[in-house]
């Protein structure tokens, strides 16, 4: 059987039993299907928030709080219909969520799970302090949703509009991490500098990502306002947060269905431990909080993946997806760049400057690089190649100098706009997605070439992009020649391998330039053949490339021009025979003084 | 604001601040070892203060139940452990460490109580019996999963907090208790100008326990060994130093702190079994101000944070601890600027 029609017929089946649900169960577990419904929604957030994308929030039970109040604060002050409640509620706390994210979300490593700890208490205090919000009490006697005549007074009255929800955002996030925005999301935990390299931005990633989280809480914080129809601090604050977490680290953090299964597990916990403990003991009703965290630590002990995680290893292991799934091959190519007249000047670094306190790092260096060749930047160890490198791609601004690059002056921009303007990069250090596949590693590269953002991936409305894309990265791994391997997962690839895919990556942006770090570094000799053939073939197709390389029987069989860097300054620029002969390279190199040394390495003993 | 008033709240910040220094020092004495943002450290502060009200009032303070509780489940683990590498030479040491060590302040609290001890010793008694808590949790919570990334291990933390509080409700009650003043001197310096002897007495030791600390680092090869791990785990453990044996130390550090703490501010403030959470928060802006690194910068935040709170609690009561924790937001923000964080791929939480 294969694994897609398996995953299809399970989505299909849970449609069908929350569809049966209200009719064959009572009112109590009609109610308690409810509250998983909303509990549901607000850890779905969490699993694209903190689960895909790494930032973890411990005050998503805050904006909960915000939209319930904000709704029921319109709804009982100014008798107004709950439906504009849902959109003063969503708009608050997504004005809330952008005020605290942009706020907080530079903050790196544990600052900012600190941070979320910080206004997940000072939120629901404040609800608890403010007159208008009733003080500790709350607000009571909110209206019931009314669709038409009907009034959702009953729990199997409101339960259909709840579950309806959770399913529409499933879908939502089902197709939003499909997408383009999606693979900038999935590749945050890559790093900042991997999402510049594709000309995205991971700050603007990130808040996108934080406030559509927060808005699944809201739309949850405003089902949960009218269907209690009363709201007090209380559910809201720092150990709700932590419940939700929960929720997500039960049901799987990686999954979106381990949202529901989450929530589900957690409530109905919950629900049976209220029945049980009480027996245990007099006191029992308080061992629930001790209960909850010892299953919560053993989790994270044991099954960090969660239940979906370990269903979805079992699923990969036997049902793998062995047919590639149809594409459309008649999609339209993505516009392309206009490429330079060959021999024209491309990239122009003047006087170059860059000091690391009193270390002078790179030392007044200044080359150029015409359009359709290759260049090499050598030299020995601390010469100064990595920062040259670093500076030309902006991850690092110089202390003075300037690059011009296709007639525009890059020095100081930021690397994103840098990477826009057609300079792509690989990393000495792959910098991969290992849970991605190859075709989705090499999409992401092709970031900067599409529009669409979180809403229109989300609703479907970017699917001639998204073909276009997908088109594309199909054609590049074609090029480097992983065409058949699409649907593999990147992580499984050896390192010669992924180094290629870098490669189809950077080309997948159609740049101008291409900048690589260290290609053949831990490289067998045939893998190194093969990129030095690949190199070739992009070069005679018109791409420009600059290979900064320790390599030396690499480079000297690839390159048309050579710059040695030596103790940050350039020694030598030249095509590499009369580099190889230059007596002040071999010094360089070898050591010692400047003294004749065969041409031809392989000739001497 | 009147001059006495302004006064009578410095004073107070700076005894807040006191005690916001000591509980600074033991997280960034945990976190700099460990990695570990030990959220429960305040749960612990209080469970001696209520451990000390318990003496006070002729109980056998029920933390004692908890300690041995704990005692036992890491026996269990740490003799599980020797079994599965079959080096059952190793239980005896075992059980004396993790079953007797733990067990010594339950046995000096109830002889304590039971010989009605002079109020001294039940303070020492009460902090005694708080300490084996860290340690305790930590081997059974922390060290197995101690490669984790940090932000498991601040989840963990976290929930380690909730466990301890519900044992709290379980163990002491809702009923908050205040202890008998430990000092009941108090000193005129001007007209209507006066300082409490438990301020002076709390800042007087938050002065001499950081002065301790100091000598210690400094010093002592102990103290070198936890700050070489704090420095580098790898190149610790290359040298020679076990990180989990550092680690275990730097919690038995933090739970004395703690228990300190609790005896500190029992005469103040009516301690309840959850008291604990928002005073180990408040630590944590002052030792946040410090980069969760830095023991001095870690002093100044922790005394900013006491003076700005309390200011703010004669501004407004009730949203004194909204506007301390905004105090957070500017902090972590310079912080973030401050820190020339090298870009890391982060760790995926459910590996």
């Amino acid at each position: 059987m294969n694994g897609r029609v398996l995953r299809r017929a399970g989505v299909a089946a849970a449609i069908v039993l929350v569809a049966l649900a209200p009719l064959v169960l009572g009112k109590f577990a009609v109610s308690l299907l409810n509250d998983i419904g909303i509990g549901a929604l607000v850890a779905l957030g969490l699993v694209l928030l903190t689960g895909i994308g790494g930032a973890t929030s411990f005050g998503q039970a805050a904006f909960v709080g915000v939209a319930a109040y904000a709704t029921a604060w319109l709804t009982t002050a100014h008798g107004v219909s709950p439906w504009l409640g849902l959109v003063f509620a969503l708009a608050l706390t997504g004005l809330a969520a952008l005020a605290i994210g942009v706020l907080t979300l530079r903050l790196g490593g544990h600052y900012l799970p600190l941070s979320t700890i910080a206004w997940g208490i000072s939120i629901p205090l404040l609800f608890g302090n403010l007159d208008a919000l009733g003080r500790h009490t709350g607000l009571s006697g909110i209206p019931p949703l009314q669709i038409g005549p009907w009034r959702l007074l009953e729990p199997r009255a409101i339960y259909y509009l709840i579950w309806a929800g959770v399913g529409g955002a499933c879908l939502f996030s089902r197709n939003l991490l499909h997408s383009r925005a999606g693979r900038a999301i999935r590749s945050l935990r890559g790093g900042a500098t991997l999402l510049a390299s594709v000309g995205a931005d991971a700050f603007g990633v990130r808040l996108a990502l934080f406030v559509t989280a927060a808005l699944l809480a809201g739309f949850a914080g405003w089902l949960y306002a009218h269907m209690n129809r009363f709201v007090s601090p209380s559910p809201f604050d720092v150990r709700a947060s932590i419940e939700y977490l929960l929720m997500v680290v039960a049901g799987g953090l990686g999954q979106i269905a381990g949202a529901i299964v989450g929530s589900g597990l957690v409530l109905l916990l919950k629900n049976s431990l209220q029945d049980v403990l009480p027996l245990l003991s007099q006191r029992g009703a308080r061992l629930e909080a001790v209960a909850f965290s010892i299953i919560f630590i053993l989790l994270l002990h044991h099954a960090r993946a969660g239940l979906t995680g370990f269903v979805a290893r079992w699923g990969r292991q036997r049902f793998a997806d062995r047919i590639e799934p149809a594409h459309d091959e008649a999609a339209e190519p993505l516009p392309r760049r206009p490429m330079p007249e060959r021999g024209s000047e491309l990239l122009t670094v003047v006087h170059a400057v860059k000091r690391f306190g009193g270390l002078v790092a790179v030392d007044d260096v200044s080359f150029d690089v015409r359009a359709g060749e290759i260049v090499g930047l050598i030299g020995p160890n601390g010469a100064g190649k990595s920062t040259m490198f670093n500076l030309l791609t902006g991850t690092l601004r110089m202390t003075s100098g300037q690059v011009r690059f296709a007639g525009h002056d890059i020095t100081g921009l930021a690397q994103r706009k840098i990477a826009r303007l057609g300079i792509a990069r690989t990393f000495q250090h792959v910098k991969l997605r290992p849970r991605m596949n190859l075709l989705d590693n090499v999409a992401l590269g092709a970031h900067a070439r599409g529009r669409a953002g979180v809403l229109r991936a989300g609703l479907r409305l970017e699917r001639r992009e998204e073909r276009q894309i997908a088109a594309e990265a199909r054609r590049q791994l074609e090029r480097i020649g992983l065409g058949g391997r699409a649907h593999e997962l990147a992580g499984s690839l050896p390192l010669g391998t992924q180094r290629i895919l870098e490669i189809g990556r950077a080309l997948a942006a159609d740049p101008v330039l291409l900048v690589l770090d260290e290609p053949a570094a831990g490289l067998r000799r045939a893998e190194k053949e093969a990129l030095a053939a690949m190199l070739r073939r992009l070069r005679s197709e018109g791409v420009t490339i600059l290979i900064v390389e320790h390599d030396m029987d690499f480079v000297m069989k690839l390159v048309d021009r050579l710059i040695v860097m030596d103790f940050g300054s350039k020694l030598v620029e030249g095509v590499p025979a009369a580099v190889r002969a230059d007596p002040r390279v071999q010094a360089a190199y070898l050591g010692g003084s400047p003294e004749p040394y065969p041409a031809n390495p392989e000739a001497a003993p | 604001m009147s001059w006495d008033i302004a006064f009578i709240l410095s004073t107070d910040g700076v005894a807040t601040g006191a005690i916001y220094l000591l509980a600074g020092i033991g997280l960034v004495l945990i976190f700099s070892v460990t990695r570990v943002v030990f959220v429960p450290f305040g749960d612990i502060a209080a469970f001696a203060a209520l451990s000390l009200a318990a003496f006070e009032t002729d109980r056998l303070p029920p933390t004692i139940g908890l300690v041995l509780t704990l005692a036992a489940l890491a026996l269990v683990a740490e003799i599980v452990g020797h079994v599965r590498k079959r080096c059952a030479a190793q239980i005896p040491k075992a059980i004396v460490a993790w079953g007797l060590l733990p067990a010594l302040p339950c046995a000096l609290a109830w002889a304590v109580l039971a010989a009605h001890g002079p109020g001294w010793l039940q303070v020492v008694a009460a902090i005694a019996l708080v300490v084996p808590i860290a340690p305790l949790l930590a081997r059974l919570t922390l060290q197995p999963i101690a490669d984790a990334s940090v932000l498991v291990l601040l989840i963990v933390s976290l929930a380690l907090h909730f466990l301890l509080s519900g044992l709290g409700l379980l163990f002491f009650g809702p009923e908050g208790s205040r202890t008998r003043p430990l000092v009941d001197a108090t000193w005129t310096i001007a007209d209507g100008y006066s300082i409490g002897g438990q301020t002076l007495l709390m800042v007087a030791s938050a002065l001499v326990l950081s002065g301790l600390f100091f000598l210690f680092f400094e010093h002592t090869v102990t103290g070198k060994a936890l700050r070489a791990t704090a420095v580098n785990r790898v190149g610790a453990r290359l040298v020679g130093i076990r990180p989990a044996r550092t680690a275990l130390l730097a919690y038995t550090g933090a739970s004395l702190l703690a228990g300190m703490i609790g005896v500190l501010i029992a005469p103040v403030t009516t301690m309840y079994y959850d008291s604990g959470f928002i005073l180990g928060l408040k630590a944590f802006i002052a030792a946040i101000i410090g980069g969760l690194v830095s023991y001095p910068l870690t002093a100044l935040g922790a005394l900013a944070v006491g003076v700005f709170e309390s200011f703010a609690s004669f501004w407004s009561g009730e949203m004194k601890d909204v506007l301390v924790f905004s105090l957070l937001i500017p902090v972590l923000l310079l912080r973030s600027w401050l820190a020339t964080h090298a870009d890391e791929e982060e760790e995926e939480i459910d590996e």
